[in-house]
């Protein structure tokens, strides 16, 4: 091992991340596993197995909890810990409400699960914690801004990178949802049970405000954090226009806030406010596309790198899928589209364009350029890496084609009109025309979840090395010390 | 004075970064959300909608227990489409006691915005029991435990205390059940009176036989007596057409 990266261990506070990164490759496993698994039930719904616990409507938020929070949020506190560190050249500010960070949000993880299969739910969408999980989500997150913007306070480097700027807003903006959005009267101070302060559309609204910035910082600008790091780093080039992430961060910060409305096309929500969610939607795909083309054109003059090296490939197809999903987003807000497209699995192929295609595949190359790092080591397997890439390739697409055939089916066959004006089909002719595609869509997660076993896989083999290698290291230093 | 403005400062100082950061993202926001609460326009009144009663209450809970938001809408749109499929679309009013909303985003079943009336309660306890008995082509869960579990009653009245508290008018004492006389007349009002609450409850179980059982009250009777008022309070017939350009 070289003496710099011996060095780098000692230099920065790497226990915390390693934590972190092991803990969002446990809950990718969960919860694609719960995805995998809700997504067979509407294919075959036996699998419901009569069980209140385990049936679908209390199971997705398992789902959606577990991929989100915890995948997503694990990778986005171990990278933003590292890069932080890294970029500002010092130690973690706080250390010890680093490590409640973590204890903290994985009590918050299985905690919320678990209330979830025992019936305990705000029936707000990715926002299900009860009261008393979102106290403890709030206590989480004030530490970790403490500890984030303490440690950029601390910092070493006069300038503080652009990936810290898409951390910083992520954590803020996150902050100000969570609270908003969860308001609410608890029944008593020991009751699990609580109703939203708001009703009707103003809750609505909040939600929804909520809903789609979760998707615009939570899953976007905290994982472009990732991008501007991991990405130059991994291709050995400075982020090819400076200026460009400048106009990306500021438009994509102020625009984001303004498109939640564009779920609540054509409800009882004021007409004035999902056209300007339209409006600024079908806007915000220039920042999207900007900050896409500055990643892909980060590896111009490395391209060789595609051919030989699976975790660029990951980041590159994480970048296609990014731009890709926020084409997408921006048609399925114009109204005319939207009256076809909303309440139909279109919207939840979109999601997942963007959530496996763009969320998880970044954070995939992230991660398996990281943590050979953490652990002083060499990664297990290259070819593992590109049999994952492959089959979380073709398990998106798979997920995403079988979506698009089913939700614009479904859309179409509920406005078709025979020749004596009467509805066509029934409702139920719809569900039933779906069969094959529930199923396809099921398989191709089955693809993805494979992937994430292998990595996992391959991550515990790298650690066990990375172990032994400290381990024989340790020995040698102290022979050669008698 | 932006002349000599580099973003070079913001880059250099944390403290400015994060409350431009802050201005930037609160904006929206507040333009959008802020004025919801303000406008009338947002929820009109309309004739009929009136808070559940504390059975249709409890029968909501359960919905939103056991997720059914994560499959059926509760949110008809304007088109021929919807109103030949599931009624009159709805309106802003017709949800302004829910808290939290139910409008939902995803149809795996059917919108049930105005299920109310359209089934018998008979086909509500067999098809929540096992769907596919009632339709063969469904890929609904059954619901078989919610007529084997009793209904939980020991905190109706502080559920309905706590609703009270974000704005829905269920009276705590005579003046609060006087004003609700007026707004919603004595037979509703009744309904509305949290120290009666659990009489009312049981008494509307009884009643309504919801599930086919008179001897205890399930957590089928409330469910269903929670599906069958869905979309039902409003009466279109009443409302002209030109009334209805004012109400979304």
């Amino acid at each position: 091992m070289s003496a710099t990266s011996v060095a780098a261990v000692e230099q920065y506070d790497y226990e915390i991340i390693k934590k972190f990164s092991i803990m969002a490759i446990v809950w990718g496993v969960v919860g694609m596993s719960a995805g995998v698994f809700i997504a067979s039930q509407l294919a075959w719904p036996w699998l419901n197995f009569d069980s209140p616990f385990l049936s679908f409507g209390r199971f997705r938020p398992v789902h959606t909890g577990a991929v989100i929070f915890g995948f997503g949020g694990s990778a986005l506190f171990a990278t933003s810990y590292y890069v932080v560190q890294r970029t500002c050249q010092t130690r973690l500010f706080a250390p010890g409400l680093a490590t409640f960070t973590f204890w903290g949000w994985q009590a918050v993880i299985v905690l919320a699960a678990l209330s979830y299969v025992s019936g305990f739910s705000q029936g707000r969408e990715y926002a299900e914690m009860e009261w008393p999980i979102d106290l403890l989500v709030l206590f989480v997150w004030v530490a970790y801004g403490a500890v984030f913007i303490g440690t950029l306070m601390q910092r070493k480097q006069p300038h503080i990178y652009v990936a810290n700027w898409f951390y910083l807003s992520f954590i803020l903006v996150t902050a100000l949802l969570h609270t908003f959005n969860n308001l609410a009267v608890p029944v008593d101070l020991f009751s699990m049970k609580s109703y939203s302060l708001f009703s009707g559309a103003q809750d609505a609204m909040t939600q929804w405000w909520y809903g789609h910035n979760a998707v615009g910082f939570f899953l976007t600008s905290a994982f472009l954090g990732m991008m501007y790091y991991f990405v130059p780093k991994h291709a050995g080039r400075p982020v090819y226009s400076y200026r460009l992430s400048i106009v990306h961060f500021w438009a994509l910060s102020f625009m984001y806030m303004w498109v939640g409305t564009h779920h609540l096309h054509w409800t009882a929500l004021p007409d004035w406010a999902s056209t300007l969610g339209a409006t600024f939607s079908i806007m915000l795909l220039l920042p999207s596309w900007g900050g896409m083309i500055n990643g892909i054109m980060t590896l111009s003059g490395a391209w060789d790198k595609l051919r030989t090296d699976p975790i660029m490939r990951f980041m590159i197809v994480a970048l296609s899928f990014y731009g890709m999903s926020t084409f997408e987003g921006p048609l399925m807000s114009l109204k005319d589209v939207n009256a076809l497209s909303h309440y139909t699995d279109w919207t939840v192929g979109h999601v997942h364009s963007g959530a496996l295609g763009w969320v998880a595949m970044i954070a995939f190359g992230s991660l398996y350029h990281m943590i050979p790092k953490l652990w002083n080591t060499q990664i297990f397997s290259v070819k593992l890496i590109n049999a994952h890439f492959w089959l979380a390739t073709i398990g998106t697409l798979l997920y995403i084609t079988a979506m698009w055939i089913s939700g614009i089916s479904q859309g179409l066959m509920w406005r078709a009109f025979d020749d004596f004006g009467n509805l066509q089909y029934s409702f139920v002719e719809s569900v039933a025309a779906m069969h094959p595609f529930y199923a396809m869509r099921a398989i191709g997660g089955m693809f993805f979840l494979t992937g994430m076993v292998l990595m996992a896989i391959n991550i515990y083999m790298t650690v066990r090395r990375g172990m032994r290698e400290a381990d024989s290291a340790q020995a040698r230093a102290a022979v050669a010390a008698v | 004075m932006f002349k000599n403005f580099k973003h070079e400062k913001i880059e250099t100082n944390a403290g400015l970064l994060l409350v431009l950061t802050m201005l930037a993202v609160s904006i929206g926001g507040l333009v959008e959300i802020a004025p919801l609460f303000f406008l009338k326009s947002t929820m009109e009144d309309v004739e009929g909608v009136r808070p559940y009663t504390p059975l249709e209450s409890r029968g909501r809970d359960i919905y939103i227990r056991e997720g059914c938001y994560t499959c059926h809408s509760q949110m008809i749109r304007p088109f021929r489409d919807e109103q030949l499929r599931y009624g009159h679309y709805s309106l802003a009013a017709e949800s302004k006691y829910d808290h939290p909303f139910q409008w939902g985003s995803k149809r795996t079943g059917p919108d049930l915005a105005r299920v109310g009336g359209k089934y018998s309660n008979e086909w509500h306890v067999q098809h929540l029991i096992k769907p596919k008995s009632m339709v063969p082509e469904s890929v609904m869960p059954n619901y078989q435990w919610l007529q084997e579990n009793k209904l939980d009653v020991s905190d109706i009245e502080g559920r309905l205390r706590a609703l009270r508290m974000t704005g829905v008018p269920y009276s705590a004492n005579d003046e609060e059940y006087q004003r609700n006389v007026k707004q919603f007349g004595e037979a509703v009002a009744k309904t509305l009176h949290i120290p009666d609450a659990l009489k009312n409850l049981v008494a509307q179980a009884q009643s309504g036989n919801f599930d086919g059982d008179r001897s205890s009250v399930s957590e089928m009777d409330a469910v269903v007596a929670y599906l069958q008022v869905l979309g039902t309070m409003v009466d279109f017939s009443k409302i002209k057409p030109e009334d209805l350009v004012k109400f979304r």
